[in-house]
């Protein structure tokens, strides 16, 4: 018997069978590879939530070292309350979503170099192609930043992709989120211009202006939540 | 069959008389975007090598039963497959480099010398072949890549696999790393160099 390769019925039987057989073995790689790429993506948020805390790690050490330097961590609500939950699982990106108040807000305490606790807080929003998030570092006196993390998913090389850069997060050192027992989120402005506020801020990247306000918009959307902790640290450093 | 295919020559022009990206001009996209550093550039060629050489077996061994008007998108298919498989595969085992070639990897499905051999050579040859010619096509591809990628990396970055190879006292005599290079022309820039040198090796491939 011979089958009519052109008829209508061999050709939706036979894109239907290879849709099956291709979507298997893609289901096969997916589900046996998963495990090991979860691992992967763990590492490399260790690796970036240590990096906020100016603590460089090499891919073999990298959970050792997490181990070692992360002391504690847990997670706050909006008004500074400790809540149940692993701070490590939280998804940033679906809290940014939520209202401020109903966020929960995961807290990475880190033993830095210098032998001072060091409070790691995650950041998430967008940037002019896709997401960007990074981690912030803070001091025990719940203002001045200690160090910064940013990343992004698919920014452009070389404008705004340079907020991976630690020529722009290092910018962040040192600046302070209360001013006069106000909060003030760190700002991104043009060089050469200041912010109407009298908040610290630092300079954007030039030809990157989206992805420069999406992480001053970043900022203030995501540390905002975190203002009643971070004064409550103060008031304990104090 | 009518046409006697010389395995050897299937499997070695496209190294330089055919080669799929100087003298077709084909899959471009990619050097430009992956050859700023040699490691990426060597593992997208091996995934472009791992790619071609399955589709085509694939596309070869099944090329009697294809349907003739739904014959691209059965390609397709089977490239995308394999397109998804390879990155997960290198999520899995090479994460760091999975992450700087990104969207790129997905992007194989787009490039022309995939869709060009299976219809072109897959379509109409047996797998053995097929598999020449795949592994072959792809090995032009990744050759183009990692001489690119050399450049750019060496006068870019002054390292190769991110291993600095330009001395200290190279900078301190003032050379400074070319910044030019780490950009997407200067990738359109070398390939055009790698065209010149290579026709004007090769009298076959000039054009009056």
């Amino acid at each position: 018997m011979t089958i009519n390769k052109q008829s209508n019925l061999y050709t939706i039987i036979y894109i239907a069978v290879l849709a099956v057989v291709v979507g298997a073995a893609l289901a096969t790689t997916a589900l046996s590879l998963h495990d090991r790429q979860q691992q992967n993506a763990d590492r490399d948020k260790m690796r970036q939530i240590l990096a906020a805390a100016r603590i460089t790690t090499v891919s073999d050490s990298i959970i050792a070292t997490y181990d070692r330097d992360i002391v504690e961590t847990y997670i706050v609500d909006a008004e500074g309350n400790r809540v149940e939950g692993d701070a490590f699982a939280v998804d940033v990106d679906a809290q940014t979503k939520l209202p401020a108040l109903r966020r929960q807000l995961p807290v990475f305490v880190c033993r830095a170099s210098d032998g001072e606790l060091k409070y790691i807080l995650p950041v998430y929003g967008s940037g002019l192609w896709g997401p960007i998030w990074g981690y912030v570092a803070f001091d025990a006196d719940g203002s001045t930043i200690y160090g910064a993390y940013f990343a992004h998913k698919g920014e452009t090389p070389g404008l705004g992709a340079e907020i991976e850069k630690p020529a722009f997060s290092n910018e962040f050192i040192g600046k302070t989120v209360f001013k006069q027992g106000v909060f003030m989120p760190v700002a991104v402005v043009k060089a050469g211009q200041k912010p109407s506020g009298d908040e610290d801020y630092v300079d954007g990247i030039s030809g990157g202006t989206i992805t420069s306000k999406g992480v001053s918009a970043m900022l203030s959307d995501c540390l905002t939540p975190y203002a009643a902790f971070l004064k409550n640290l103060s008031q304990k450093s104090n | 069959m009518a046409e006697k295919i010389d395995n050897r020559s299937v499997f070695f022009n496209p190294f330089s008389k055919n080669n799929p990206v100087v003298v077709q001009v084909l899959g471009i996209c990619s050097v430009l975007a992956v050859t700023v550093k040699l490691e990426p550039a060597l593992v997208m060629g091996m995934s472009v090598i791992a790619v071609l050489a399955f589709s085509n077996v694939i596309i070869s061994l099944i090329r009697n039963t294809i349907p003739t008007n739904i014959r691209i998108i059965v390609q397709l298919v089977v490239v995308a497959g394999l397109v998804v498989i390879v990155d997960q595969l290198l999520q899995a085992y090479a994460y760091d480099v999975s992450k700087q070639l990104s969207v790129f990897i997905g992007l194989i499905i787009t490039n022309c010398i995939l869709m060009g051999r299976l219809e072109a050579f897959a379509m109409a040859n047996r797998p053995w072949p097929s598999l020449l010619d795949g592994i072959g096509n792809g090995i032009g591809y990744a050759l183009v890549l990692v001489i690119v990628g050399f450049f750019r990396e060496l006068l870019g970055s002054g390292t190769l696999l991110g291993l600095t190879v330009v001395p200290q006292s190279f900078y301190d005599a003032g050379y400074v790393n070319n910044g030019l290079m780490i950009l997407p022309p200067m990738a359109l820039i070398v390939v055009a160099c790698i065209i010149w040198v290579q026709r004007s090796r090769n009298k076959d491939l000039q054009e009056h």
